[in-house]
């Protein structure tokens, strides 16, 4: 079959046995079986592992031995979608990817133009080089920015804020989402536009040429030429992340999370970790089948989207 | 019309652009201003952007404080253990996946994407982690996610559009091996995408603080995240003063405050100094990333 396919335009009319092929290319296999191993050792051993969501897991039995759970093997899941935390936490989830999504990648777009028609090349290359520089920035020290800078009392921006207006950012939960977003926005936007800069760069410059001869000023050929160009590329962008909705990262949440925001903030996989690795009674078989969930669904969207890629530009990416 | 319309669409574009460089720039500013203020200032919030009462005392304190140190070193050699195996497991995955003739070329493809859609999760991972022993250790960090899929696939994207095919079957026909041709004509050609992918998994192990905070126990192994965790989001700060001194108390909580700015510099200075240098490779590597096999 694949001896007749594309690929093999080199080799046919002298297409060797496999173990031919093995025996002068043995080092190609040599090569590529460390990588393999440890996928097979620490993605997929972990993949078996998720029977655990389908079990009673105790400690001294191990997966294997521990006894299946109630339910026909369903209890946790049961126990979570009927558990009052299950809506709030798919809510923030949602409300969290969605938000920055639809928040985040404007924002690129936003930037990539501007550094785009900034004709001042010294103040273009400034302007992009700071850019990046929130992205280097860890969690931790990320979050214990926020934390100093919108503090109501010694924080330069939440003092303003509370004495002005009586807004306390941190301790006020349904500013939380924002928060993240933005603060996000701040760190990411950088690199997100990084994709769209060369996205502009393949514009046809014919085109403008043409357009401008054509009498059409500036915001024209920006809205007609360069914005069509860079549709595809946020479409795509925008349904591979859709792929990645409930994969939230949990990093930084845990890192913001506190008693006043818990309730905007508590996410699945953040919950997934507090009922088994925080809890004083970890309950790992739970916590797994929480994972589970989300990683499913990932998975779904991920392949429906695929789909959907595919259907729109012909280049799926499987 | 059109002209003076245009004009003043460059213009406000330039005004655009210096707010975001101003917004982007503000905080950072304002946190090296920070750590150069004294401890009153700090907390009754009188530094907005400029240092108030020039001090050099949180970095006196950064420095005698001596868990920073012992994370410091263990993120560097967490970082650099952790990458070197990374960037070795990655390129011997990408080149034979990068070579037209390599027979299961498919299969081993679908079994490292796979691993980008599904994954055990938190305690599945965890649990694996026990069984192989390799809790509180070093191990536990720089192994599970050693062989990233996306990484895979940008240095296969990168070998493929760079190394000539007739290179390698010239290089064939002259009895050199695949891993000869490799080390010798691959590796040499491919210093963007090493640059890169090594900038990314650095800033990934440098930053990262989830698995060392579920797998390390003993403080002596802690990696600075987890002690920037403690002493920036917990405020457990330990400097080693006991007394009931009211002043003394007092002091040591502007100290601790002090500590604080002067830590975030202290860290996040090393991969500010190395970013620039791998800057013009950024867009190269984000490109050849979005264009997926």
């Amino acid at each position: 079959m694949a001896g007749k396919s594309k690929d093999t335009k080199i080799q046919v009319g002298h297409r060797k046995s496999f173990g031919q092929y093995f025996r002068a290319h043995w080092q190609l296999y040599a090569m590529i079986a460390p990588p393999i191993i440890m996928l097979l050792i620490f993605a997929y051993a972990p993949m078996y592992g998720v029977i655990l969501a389908f079990k009673d897991y105790k400690v001294s039995l191990g997966i294997w031995n521990s006894p299946w759970a109630d339910e026909h093997g369903l209890k946790n899941f049961i126990r979570f979608f009927s558990n009052y935390n299950f809506k709030e936490c798919l809510r923030n989830t949602i409300v969290l990817s969605v938000y920055s999504m639809l928040v985040s990648m404007p924002c690129s777009i936003i930037l990539a133009l501007s550094l785009n028609y900034a004709k001042n090349l010294a103040f273009k290359k400034t302007v992009q080089m700071v850019s990046y520089c929130p992205y280097f920035i860890s969690t931790i020290v990320f979050v214990g920015i926020i934390n100093m800078i919108f503090d109501n009392r010694s924080g330069a921006i939440g003092s303003f804020l509370f004495n002005r207006f009586g807004i306390n950012v941190l301790g006020n939960a349904s500013l939380f989402s924002s928060l993240y977003v933005w603060s996000g926005v701040w760190q990411g936007v950088g690199f997100g536009a990084i994709i769209y800069i060369a996205a502009l760069a393949g514009v046809d410059q014919e085109q403008h040429e043409a357009a401008i001869i054509d009498g059409a000023t500036l915001l024209q050929r920006i809205w007609y030429v360069d914005i069509p160009a860079i549709i595809p590329t946020a479409v795509i962008m925008l349904i591979l992340n859709m792929g990645g909705t409930l994969n939230i990262g949990y990093e930084k949440i845990l890192a913001m999370q506190n008693q006043n925001n818990v309730a905007m903030s508590e996410v699945i996989s953040t919950y997934a970790y507090k009922v088994s690795l925080v809890s004083t009674f970890p309950d790992f078989s739970y916590s797994t089948a929480i994972s589970l969930f989300q990683s499913l669904v990932g998975l779904i969207l991920i392949l429906v989207t695929n789909k959907i890629v595919d259907k729109l530009s012909g280049q799926g990416f499987m | 019309m059109k002209i003076t319309q245009d004009k003043l669409v460059y213009f406000i574009n330039y005004v655009l652009l210096t707010v975001f460089l101003i917004i982007v720039l503000y905080p950072i500013i304002y946190i090296i201003s920070c750590s150069f203020s004294s401890g009153d200032a700090l907390m009754s919030g009188k530094v907005k952007l400029f240092p108030v009462a020039v001090t050099l005392q949180s970095y006196r304190a950064v420095f005698k404080y001596q868990s920073i140190w012992v994370g410091y070193r263990n993120s560097f050699i967490y970082a650099i253990v952790g990458t070197v195996i990374s960037m070795v497991l990655t390129l011997f995955a990408a080149y034979p996946l990068s070579r037209d003739d390599f027979r299961g070329k498919k299969i081993f493809t679908v079994i490292i994407l796979f691993t980008m859609m599904f994954s055990g999760g938190l305690i599945p991972t965890y649990l694996l982690i026990k069984n192989l022993n390799l809790m509180n250790t070093m191990w536990a960090i720089v192994l599970p996610g050693a062989v990233s899929a996306y990484n895979v696939i940008v240095a296969r994207t990168f070998f493929d559009n760079t190394i000539p095919k007739e290179l390698q079957e010239a290089a064939e026909m002259d009895g050199c091996s695949d891993f000869k041709f490799f080390l010798k004509i691959v590796i040499p050609l491919s210093a963007p995408i090493i640059a890169v992918l090594s900038l990314w998994v650095i800033v990934g192990l440098w930053n990262s603080y989830f698995a060392p905070m579920i797998y390390l126990d003993s403080q002596e192994k802690y990696p600075l995240q987890l002690v920037l965790r403690r002493i920036l989001l917990l405020s457990q700060i330990n400097l080693n003063q006991t007394s009931i001194d009211p002043e003394v108390i007092r002091k040591n909580q502007y100290l601790g405050e002090m500590l604080k700015y002067g830590t975030i510099i202290v860290s996040t200075l090393p991969l500010m100094i190395v970013y620039p240098f791998v800057q013009k490779y950024f867009v190269k590597g984000v490109m050849i990333g979005s264009v997926k096999g």
